[in-house]
């Protein structure tokens, strides 16, 4: 490739769009519905008399608009859109914005696929019943655990099965009274709390040791015939790998308590590591993340839970199962604990998830893992050079693997610009915004970055320079990072209480219009 | 040794660029890396998967030799529905949604950079808003049934009750999710329905609402395809009792039904994927649930919301996330409920459905569809065996057909359909087992008059054993 350049002349387009109510034009018409023919509407007469009266329809305000310009709006809100196969996407760590190939978008479009109908008799459907049976097989692998469902239809929503699960596990031992209490750590995701405490568990929160791994004297003090499971990520958010997971999940099990892995980032972990060696029961992958599918601006999305063979019983119906002739739909879950989505999960998903891993293989998935690794720890040795920049837990002897929390609290106290700051400048040079962290920031001024396998070498070193240049900035003219972005879609919000205070906030245009006047 | 192979989608997997990098780094190899982990977590030897297909010809043959074992409504006529329903999808709609920009994003992003997104989103928001006649919208849920589970949740904490009433006539899948969402704290109790009518049984709700009541939730059209007409009565006993009502709702009945909201809905839930979604084996589902933009309900919301404000540019708008403490995000287990990644692309496309219709293309879809429908059934009773008036209400797009005087199951009914290239309508025999033998059938805008004559003449032709 050519030679790193910041991209200081970058300029995202600014449309000025309008609200797509202040563009309409009575009468006018986006598309026409086909219409019954006449013979039909005879014979039905006038069906919409059977309506009660107070039931039919009065006005309905939408906007009226011819084609072309739906069209053009909508497009030129794209070109407001830092997508990942647009941009240098290392910005979101957590997230693993990894390239997701045009091909699978293509397969997915194929009506064989798009036309489906999910009710279809199970004759008609073998081809989807066996792209997902055999993508089974391939996480069964990846994850050494016995069985996996696709219903969930996101890593949270998988994180959700796994506390339906873990509830459903308690109930079944008539237990669930004594065993309501989930332990997580704060540097897994937020949702390894949430999930649980919206099952109807007590949520209990370790914290790190000085290294920056879980406490595992306080998970000690915290077991007890009280703990249903625990739900950990590792590497947690901050991209260091526990070397004594297992004996975490030793401790849980030794007072009979369940052991949920969060792999909502596995990717630098294809072939290298897995839940089942680690003695996990369960685990969960985000498909969408670790498997190139598209983000989708937050959704569709897919996560599949895995689990040990003695759950399989709970699993949310039907999974997929085949008799060695026909692939079908499996309800045989006796003790399953219901459903999480209605029909059978985000197939779109699996089918792209699935040509993916079939386009790559296993030493495919192994480059990835590797690749991955290796792009963050060449770029985190780049950043940390960079004035004001640090990681957390900076020299505890420890490699980072896929990604690395880094802070610019020096940065902040030198010169006032903190990370939001920084964040901020930076899609001044055509970067998207950055993940901080979740919430609470226990690492100050917090920047997460994941540079999976398919950022170039000149990625890496372009997002380097950009961070390079802010920083600069920030020492000798702050005001323009403080002021950030400039170049950007929008500029920044001038009231971020409006959007805390009902008297201002609107989610919709109505009500908008009606709180703010219609300029 | 083969030489090693380059990946397309690994541009660092050239060997000399990623000896360069590990030079850089200062080390020989990954393992140096993976050294953190100890030896006896690590997965030895190469994983059994099957073996890639490594160009994207080779790639394309084969998902597209998988998939051709597949048929589809497009082949085929489908009067298939009950939760995932078949209508036209414009051109401008998949244009949108496959752009790298939108397809792409993700949640990270603010609202500067990722304007348009925001942008979008917002709009969606606003016209289902305005189809349901509601003021506040949240994200897109994981789909309907999600969205119910969260309006009853919602409604229980706001009147810190504990129990849930739902119309009979619900959807049983959809079900299945509200009744895992409700546990454990939440008691979910089904409401009786008149077998004849398929209308809420008043009586039987009167009798069981009382102060434990957080909500009483009923679909309309509801999944049985007839139109509950007694919104108004039902949400007066709701509100008499204190409780919340909420209403599911087929967006795509909303050109010529009432919006709930009118009918004293509190919340409105529903799916977006009749608004532009192709059908995808039940994977083009995406949920919306709305309220009046009060702080009471939008406190409660677990989701993001995604809110209009103004930048420091005179006359500029700029967007950002409403209350956001309220959250899991925020505020981990203390936040409500959870959120995560769920369908937002889907939610843009509706937006672009709704923007292209507007409401004449949605006065015309309904009566389009009721026109058809009556026709249809028209046809049907003339065959002998066959009923269309199990349920004697008026219905949308869907409608229940009784085979039990024709001496053959919907399963026999249905396999024998696929030999006319028809897919017949849902056998809901086990679900409403005091229907007898009988499939919900759907029609939209995609049927014409001739694929309604060729049901006629096929099920004509079953049922006198041809």
């Amino acid at each position: 490739m050519g030679v790193v350049k910041i991209k200081k002349d970058f300029h995202e387009a600014r449309w000025c769009e309008p609200i797509i109510y202040e563009m309409s034009t009575p009468g006018q018409r986006g598309i026409l519905v086909p219409m019954p023919d006449d013979e039909v509407k005879e014979a039905a007469g006038d069906v919409l008399s059977a309506i009660p009266a107070n039931l039919r329809r009065k006005e309905l305000n939408l906007p009226e608009m011819d084609q072309k310009h739906v069209l053009q709006h909508y497009i030129r809100l794209t070109q407001e859109t830092l997508g990942a196969n647009l941009t240098n996407d290392i910005s979101e760590g957590t997230c693993t914005m990894k390239y997701n190939p045009r091909v699978n978008e293509d397969l997915a479009a194929n009506p064989n696929f798009a036309e489906v109908h999910p009710l279809q008799d199970e004759e008609t459907v073998q081809g989807i019943l066996e792209i997902h049976y055999k993508f089974e097989q391939i996480i069964k692998e990846i994850s050494g655990l016995d069985r996996v469902t696709f219903q969930p239809g996101g890593g949270n929503h998988a994180v959700y099965t796994a506390a339906s699960v873990v509830r459903a596990y308690w109930e079944s031992k008539g237990e669930l009274d004594k065993r309501d209490e989930v332990i997580t750590t704060i540097f897994s995701h937020p949702c390894d709390a949430a999930t649980p405490a919206t099952a109807g568990f007590k949520i209990i929160t370790l914290y790190p040791d000085k290294d920056g791994f879980p406490d595992i004297e306080a998970l000690k003090a915290a077991v007890s015939e009280r703990t249903a499971a625990i739900f950990m990520t590792n590497p947690e958010d901050i991209g260091l790998y526990n070397p004594r997971v297992d004996e975490f999940v030793k401790i849980v099990h030794s007072v009979g308590g369940l052991c949920f892995y969060d792999q909502a980032n596995a990717n630098a972990f294809l072939g290298v590591a897995r839940a089942k060696e680690a003695g996990f029961d369960m685990c969960h992958f985000n498909v969408h993340k670790t498997f190139g599918t598209p983000h989708g601006s937050s959704g569709p999305a897919n996560g599949a839970f895995c689990c040990k063979e003695e759950f399989a019983k709970f699993l949310p119906v039907p999974t997929v199962g085949f008799d060695g002739k026909k692939y079908f739909l499996d309800f045989n879950h006796p003790e399953s604990f219901g459903k999480v989505r209605d029909f059978w999960g985000t197939a779109g998903v699996i089918l792209r998830a699935y040509a993916w891993t079939m386009m790559l293989g296993a030493e495919g998935l192994r480059e990835c893992a590797d690749i991955s690794v290796i792009n963050n720890n060449y770029f985190e040795k780049k950043l940390l050079t960079i004035p004001g920049l640090s990681e957390c837990f900076a020299g505890n002897g420890h490699r980072r693997q896929e990604q690395v929390r880094y802070s610019w609290e020096k940065l902040k106290e030198d010169t006032g610009v903190g990370t939001v700051e920084v964040a901020n400048r930076a899609v001044d040079y055509g970067i998207p915004h950055y993940w901080f962290s979740h919430h609470p920031w226990e690492i100050p001024e917090p920047m997460t970055l994941e540079p999976c396998e398919t950022y170039s070498k000149d990625d890496l070193d372009e997002y380097y320079e950009v961070l390079k240049q802010v920083s600069k900035e920030a020492y000798e003219t702050p005001e323009i990072v403080i002021n950030a972005p400039h170049k950007a879609a929008a500029h920044k919000r001038n009231d971020e209480a409006a959007l805390d205070d009902p008297e201002k906030w609107a989610t919709t245009w109505k009500a908008y219009v009606r709180k703010h006047g219609n300029k | 040794m083969s030489k090693p192979i380059v990946y397309p989608y690994i541009p660092n997997s050239v060997p000399e660029e990623k000896q360069k990098l590990l030079k850089e780094i200062g080390i020989d190899s990954v393992e140096d890396i993976f050294k953190e982990i100890p030896d006896h977590l690590r997965f030895k030897g190469k994983m059994n998967i099957p073996e890639p297909f490594l160009s994207e010809y080779e790639l394309r043959r084969h998902v597209e030799g998988l998939l051709a074992k597949n048929k589809n409504c497009k082949d085929y006529i489908n009067f298939l529905g009950a939760g995932t329903w078949q209508h036209y999808v414009p051109s401008v709609v998949d244009e949108i949604i496959s752009r790298d920009e939108f397809l792409t994003a993700y949640v990270v992003g603010d609202a500067q950079g990722d304007h348009g997104k925001w942008q979008a989103l917002f709009e969606s928001a606003s016209m289902i808003g305005e189809m349901v006649g509601m003021e506040a919208v949240n994200k897109p849920t994981y789909d309907w049934a999600n969205a119910i589970a969260i309006a009853c949740r919602m409604a229980a904490r706001m009147t810190g009750r504990r129990e849930i009433f739902v119309a009979g006539t619900i959807s049983p899948g959809r079900l299945s999710v509200v009744k895992n969402y409700c546990k454990p704290e939440i008691k979910v109790e089904l409401l009786k329905y008149d077998k004849e009518t398929g209308l809420l049984d008043l009586t039987d709700l009167k009798a069981r609402i009382s102060s434990n009541t957080g909500a009483v939730y009923f679909e309309n059209p509801s999944y049985l395809g007839f139109i509950e007409t007694q919104g108004e009565e039902i949400a007066k006993i709701a509100h008499d009792n204190g409780a919340e009502l909420i209403v599911g709702v087929d967006p795509s009945s909303l050109g010529i039904l009432a919006a709930p909201a009118d009918y004293g809905a509190d919340l409105v839930v529903g799916d977006y994927q009749p608004l532009g979604l192709h059908m995808q084996w039940g994977g083009g589902l995406a949920g919306f649930v709305c309220s009046r933009d009060d702080k009471r309900y939008v406190a409660e919301y677990p989701g993001l919301l995604y809110g209009i404000t103004t930048s420091v540019k005179e006359g500029e708008y700029c967007f950002g996330e409403v209350f956001f403490e309220r959250t899991s995000y925020a505020s981990r287990e203390k936040g409500k409920d959870f959120i995560g990644t769920t369908t937002a692309l889907w939610g843009i496309a509706a937006g672009v459905y709704m923007a292209l219709m507007g409401p004449q293309g949605f006065r015309d879809l309904g009566e389009g569809i009721m026109q058809r429908v009556a026709y249809a059934k028209g046809l049907l009773a003339k065959i002998k065996g066959v009923k269309v008036d199990v349920i004697k209400s008026p219905v949308f797009k869907e409608f229940v057909v009784n085979f039990d005087d024709t001496g053959m199951t919907v399963g026999q009914i249905n396999k024998a359909l696929l030999d006319h290239k028809i897919f017949g309508g849902k056998d809901i025999s086990q679900e409403f087992p005091e229907y007898g033998q009988s499939a919900l059938y759907c029609i939209t805008e995609v049927h014409t008059r001739e694929d309604l004559k060729k049901l006629a003449t096929a099920l004509e032709q079953i049922v006198k054993g041809l």
